[in-house]
């Protein structure tokens, strides 16, 4: 396949960025979208032009490094999948392909498609946890039997990788389906109850502080996101938030 | 050789963890204050350890290179974690766990640190499950388990195939629960260059800020090294793209011994390599072979027919199909532990059964699980006679619950639908069991400078179990170092701030520097990415799977030529002072590179088979590993003397009073 690539280069975060075009030939179906831009770089460095620098570490969708909007949607067009799984055949030879970071006022861009996410870690220092000691001495695990049905939403709920293409998605970049996610898998056990009223109020304090827009649910941070993370997580927090609003 | 004191505690097996914690020096809650610990790493191991010391009461500075903690590679972990609860009551034990993981790992573990490690598995499950970490249960509530390979019990705790990134949330969790009480200073995006030693012990290290480029210093009354495995030096792994060795190998260069480097997992069950471009290696995880059958055809011509397209796999009747893990192996059968079943395939493969394009590839396949779950569950929903459709749509219903996301990734990457057709699979570099030598303590030679997880040897002799990583990491971090670390930090209470103006850290920072200039000047005309990926295919060629003494020195010779060649002509783009991950890539790859010769150098002088290290002179009438009990039962530690081909071998010799050595057999 030959491509055209329109990436976004950005040398740091103080200068401003624009969008270059490379010509790129020899792209195979089989190779994933950052192997196809190693390709890129591997090509740029014999050059003796700097290489793209973009995110990414476990190139197997779980470790939620890697970004990138691909074509205006982040992770690109494939479903249910990080860019990382995204494979070229879901291009076709000819094919324009314009790669931009993820876009969010509380995602300011490092360098080229890198950009800085740390506002997601600070929602969960915020209150995502159970305030146990790491001392082994708690009770017996199975002493607290948790409804199955219970056990796997909170799993699913788990599941987020922090990505961030929620936020990348939305037209507010709302960070509400990734602060959901973790409300929801502690409101949903017995064990995370006991502090589900200030968890729930802190995060979303910190999720404001941080600068992410409002949910005005249209929907796009499901439809987006690599793990499925499911609407109704915001639902429930939104629960929860007026009910913790209420008792607070 | 008062060096290599491995510590162990005196008296009977069973009580030596406790009557170890009841003679070990305490630190007083108000002195834990005044106290400085370095983490370098924040997956399992680090993260853990991390939030327990700092809940304790100790300051801690977390490193690590990726943007978030969270993102560490044990979060790629798949399959589960063991404990030996005994939930099941199918036997298991704290007895049963030790002895499969000294077995698993074919004797070449120490007893004592296998048996605590079984000892503290179960509070693990505990602790994990108070930290709202959403393990899979069963129907009345209670937590589910399945079994994984080299074991007779089911005792593998759960979160479908996200048990590693369930696990390491949770450690997260409790990281960020001291980030916020101010306990744990995390940075992030920062990579350690060195160790800095002052008076013999460990006592800062120097970093480089990922983003800005700048040069830190960090001082600490001690350092933990958490920094996992070294498998990327193969290249082509299951390892994640940063994963690295350079934690390792700075301390390694500055005193630590490097134990068994040869000790390498090559895991059954990846997904084939496709091409010339590919970066990484997916792994399939082993709970699979709970449900999959692996299987070759018994003819030639059928595979050749497979691998040019004439037939396809469900083309060949149960007759035709040689499943040979279960024919060589009958107790065991598809459950053996990994390093047989990974040779297992290769000798297929090598024998001309394989079936891909490239005849490197066997079938995992699901269709007897779908047809045995399916029936199960119409019998269950009263369905007695149900027609073949409905057991098959129910069957794929139960393997989508069990294995769901696996399915999907290996349908992205492959491009095919494994409910319909079966897996193909081959084995890949997975794992690490070698690592810094360390002592009961998980102190390194050097004093101060402790190592847990994956980046240390202790606990899987030469061959890692299925699912014992993540316990190993847990175990380490949550309840072993927290105690042991205690004990030596108990002489630094008025030890006060360690100061870095001084000039152990300018030396240090001297010599990162001048790396950095030195290959930011070089302006070669290759790339890092060259290097790594001609190291790998001497790796994998010479070190992989079967080793002989004549590759193993031409390996040695090559990885020498090649390092000298790295340092005459590597090209790095770009400044020192700014983002750059061709620098990052290039002090790593420098640092395989001296691994890897090292790593040669060690499987050459273990002229006998044992686990995942097969020397192709050492192997039964059937091909099975042979090993050499009398002259190698001995951890092999490795002592840094500037040059990794000329290293001193210093030997802890192993000793068995618990468990009888024999010859492992899986038939």
């Amino acid at each position: 396949m030959k491509l055209t690539l329109k990436i976004w280069r950005q040398k740091n975060s103080q200068t401003k960025g624009e969008l270059k075009t490379y010509p790129i030939d020899g792209v195979e179906g089989d190779m994933s979208f950052l192997e196809m831009l190693d390709v890129l770089n591997e090509d740029l460095i014999n050059k003796g032009e700097e290489p793209v620098v973009f995110d990414h570490d476990c190139r197997e969708g779980i470790c939620g490094s890697c970004s990138l909007q691909i074509n205006g949607e982040p992770h690109g067009p494939d479903r249910l999948v990080t860019t990382c799984q995204l494979h070229m055949r879901m291009f076709n030879d000819g094919d324009t392909i314009v790669i931009e970071p993820f876009r969010a006022k509380a995602f300011p861009v490092i360098k080229d498609l890198v950009v800085d996410r740390s506002a997601f870690d600070r929602i969960q220092q915020a209150g995502g946890y159970i305030s146990v000691n790491t001392s082994g001495n708690t009770i017996d695990a199975n002493t607290i039997p948790v409804n199955k049905h219970d056990a796997d939403e909170s799993f699913e709920a788990a599941t987020c990788i922090g990505c961030g293409a929620c936020v990348a998605a939305c037209k507010n970049a709302s960070a509400m389906l990734f602060t959901s996610a973790k409300v929801s898998q502690f409101a949903l056990l017995p064990q995370g109850r006991i502090e589900a009223t200030e968890r729930v109020l802190n995060m979303v304090a910190q999720m404001d502080k941080e600068g992410f827009g409002n949910c005005s649910n249209t929907g796009a941070c499901e439809i987006e996101c690599p793990k499925g993370i499911s609407l109704e997580n915001i639902a429930r927090m939104n629960r929860e938030y007026l009910s913790a609003s209420l008792k607070g | 050789m008062s060096k290599l004191d491995s510590k162990i505690p005196k008296g009977p097996l069973a009580d030596k963890w406790t009557k170890h914690k009841n003679d070990i020096n305490l630190v007083n809650p108000a002195n834990k204050r005044n106290i400085d610990v370095i983490m370098v790493g924040t997956g399992l191991a680090g993260g853990s350890a991390a939030a327990t010391l700092a809940e304790l009461g100790y300051n801690v500075k977390t490193f690590c290179y990726q943007d978030s903690p969270r993102r560490a590679h044990s979060i790629a972990a798949q399959g589960g974690i063991n404990a030996a609860k005994n939930y099941q009551g199918d036997g298991d034990s704290n007895y049963r766990l030790f002895y499969d993981t000294i077995k698993g790992g074919d004797y070449r573990s120490r007893e004592a640190n296998v048996y605590r490690l079984a000892e503290v598995s179960a509070n693990i499950i505990d602790q994990c499950v108070a930290q709202g970490v959403p393990f899979a249960r069963e129907y009345g509530g209670y937590l589910d388990n399945r079994s994984f390979g080299g074991v007779l019990v089911s005792r593998t705790f759960y979160a479908k195939g996200q048990t590693g990134q369930q696990l390491l949330l949770g450690a997260y969790s409790a990281m960020n629960r001291q980030i916020n009480r101010g306990k744990i200073t995390p940075y992030n995006r920062h990579e350690m260059l060195d160790l800095v030693i002052v008076d013999g012990k460990a006592r800062g290290i120097i970093a480089r800020d990922l983003v800005t480029g700048e040069i830190e210093r960090h001082s600490a009354h001690a350092v933990v090294i958490a920094s996992g495995g070294y498998g990327n030096v193969f290249f082509l792994s299951t390892n994640a793209m940063g994963s690295n060795v350079t934690a390792s190998w700075k301390i390694h260069k500055r005193g630590a011994y490097f134990a068994n480097p040869c000790y390498t997992q090559i895991h059954p069950t990846c997904i084939p390599v496709s091409g010339d471009h590919q970066s990484k290696l997916t792994l399939m995880s082993e709970s699979l072979r709970n449900d999959g059958r692996i299987w070759v055809p018994k003819k030639k011509e059928d595979a050749e027919a497979i691998r040019n397209g004439k037939k396809k796999p469900n083309d060949l009747s149960a007759e035709e199909r040689d499943y040979y893990l279960e024919r060589r192996y009958p107790s065991f059968g598809n459950l053996v532990p990994r390093d047989v079943a990974s040779r297992a395939a290769k000798e297929r493969c090598d024998a001309g059964f394989g079936v891909n394009k490239t005849g490197q590839a066997v079938y995992l396949d699901f269709a007897s699980a779908i047809e045995r779950y399916g029936k199960e569950q119409a019998a269950i929903h009263g369905n007695h006679n149900p027609s073949k459709e409905e057991v098959t749509k129910l069957g794929k219903q139960v393997i989508e619950n069990k294995y769901g996301n696996l399915f999907q990734m290996y349908e992205k990457i492959v491009d095919e639908n494994p409910y319909e057709t079966p897996m193909m699979i081959y084995p890949a570099v997975h794992y690490t069991m070698g690592g810094i030598w360390v002592d009961y303590n998980l102190q390194s030679t050097i004093p101060g400078c402790y190592v847990t997880g994956e980046a240390n040897f202790s606990d899987h002799g030469a061959n890692r179990l299925g699912a014992s990583a993540l316990m190993q990491g847990l175990a380490d971090g949550y309840f072993v170092l927290p105690y042991t670390i205690g004990d030596y930090l108990s002489k630094d209470i008025k030890t006060g701030k360690i100061p870095t103006d001084t000039k152990e850290f300018d030396e240090a920072e001297n010599k990162v520097r001048e790396l950095l200039e030195k290959l930011i000047n070089n302006k070669g005309t290759h790339s890092v990415d060259h290097f790594h990926k001609k190291l790998g295919h001497i790796m994998w060629d010479k070190c992989g799977m079967a080793r002989n003494a004549k590759d193993l020195e031409s390996a040695m010779a090559e990885i020498r030529a090649l390092r000298e060649e790295f340092w005459r002509d590597v090209k790095v783009p770009g400044g020192m002072n700014e983002m750059n991950a061709e620098l990052e890539k290039a002090t790593r790859v420098a640092d395989f590179l001296e691994l890897g010769e090292l790593f040669a150098k060690d499987a050459l002088h273990r002229n006998e088979s044992c686990g995942g290290h097969f020397r192709e002179e050492y192997q039964t009438e059937e091909g099975e590993a042979l090993r050499d009990d009398e002259n190698f039962m001995y951890v092999a530690a490795w002592e840094y003397t500037g040059d990794p081909g000329n290293e001193v071998l210093h030997k802890e010799e192993l000793e068995y009073e618990n468990i009888e050595v024999k010859s492992r057999s899986y038939k």
